[in-house]
């Protein structure tokens, strides 16, 4: 047995200061926020001046670690994650990322119309249609 | 002589009054939703869950409707407003005349007594009943206004033509319509 081995950093996204985490509960449900400083093993303190979620103390059960995270100094203030949030295009990157895509695709179907519903029908099975076509000829 | 002669004579027992109302019967005021030209979804009777065009308000607080005909087999028809979902979409009813259409236009025939005896008594010799031919016409002329205005929206032919059903994770109090 050989004794050299490669160790390799873990794919974790970790609870870290300056990873941006979307809350799950409560009144800000549905926005994002950094973590601010880690309080201990459940709890966090976040901010997100920029999404609307006031700077406070979150159980990591009612947040989500999101993939994002931004260089953040330990304990910062309001003012300055809304600074670091904003250069790091925290928005921009989330607004790309499949995961928003698809709460934001979820929230355009629950509000569809009757009628918008059949014209989403009437497009779905035109897509199927062309893909089976595609996969038959192929 | 008094103006008002003096009755010989007065009833033994009292004659009951009919109370007078005191209230007017208005018209039944319809959600906001319900305005003419809004497609609507029909929950109960024959076509239920067919989807119809909004015509009118009648005076006996129902609602006169349309299919077309032509598109989903639904003929002007008047149904009850509590009976309905009102959806967001609707089209303009430029060109749709549905001023003859009252409660009177869609009474039915008297059949009397004796036509009935004759004619039910054994049930099979009835003769199927035949739309008259200017309902036909009726028809017809409305359907030709309402595809016309129909025609100006993509799918919205083929909409009224298919009929609603809730399919498995629908939840009709979270559907917007």
């Amino acid at each position: 047995m050989s004794s050299e081995s490669t160790v390799k950093n873990s794919q974790w996204r970790l609870v870290e200061v300056g990873r941006v985490v979307l809350v799950k509960k409560g009144p800000s449900a549905g926005k994002l926020a950094a973590v601010v400083e880690i309080i201990d093993q459940s709890r966090v303190l976040i901010d997100g001046p920029e999404t609307g979620v006031p700077r406070q103390s979150a159980s990591l059960g009612h947040v989500v670690l999101t993939p994002l995270t931004f260089a953040l100094p330990r304990g910062s203030r309001t003012a300055v994650v809304a600074k670091k949030w904003v250069a790091a295009g925290v928005a921009e990157k989330w607004a790309a990322s499949s995961w928003a895509k698809k709460i934001a695709q979820r929230e355009r179907r629950a509000a569809l119309s009757d009628f918008e519903r059949f014209q989403v029908m009437v497009l779905r099975k035109q897509k199927r249609y062309a893909v089976k076509k595609a996969v038959a000829k192929a | 002589m008094t103006a008002q002669k003096v009755p010989k004579w007065y009833p033994a027992e009292d004659v009951p009054v009919a109370k007078q109302t005191r209230k007017a019967n208005r018209p039944q005021k319809l959600r906001a939703s319900l305005v003419p030209g809004t497609v609507l979804i029909l929950l109960a009777g024959r076509f239920r869950g067919k989807r119809v065009v909004y015509l009118k308000h009648l005076e006996d607080n129902t609602l006169l409707v349309s299919g077309p005909f032509k598109v989903n087999g639904v003929p002007l028809r008047r149904v009850n407003s509590r009976y309905v979902i009102a959806t967001s979409t609707k089209l303009a009813l430029e060109g749709v005349d549905v001023e003859k259409y009252n409660v009177e236009y869609f009474a039915r025939e008297k059949v009397t007594r004796k036509q009935k005896a004759e004619a039910g008594f054994f049930g099979e010799d009835q003769a199927k009943k035949e739309v008259s031919a200017n309902r036909v016409e009726d028809q017809k002329v409305v359907d030709k206004a309402l595809l016309a205005q129909i025609k100006k929206t993509p799918l919205l032919k083929q909409y009224l033509a298919s009929s609603f059903s809730l399919k498995s994770g629908d939840k009709p109090h979270l559907l917007k319509f």
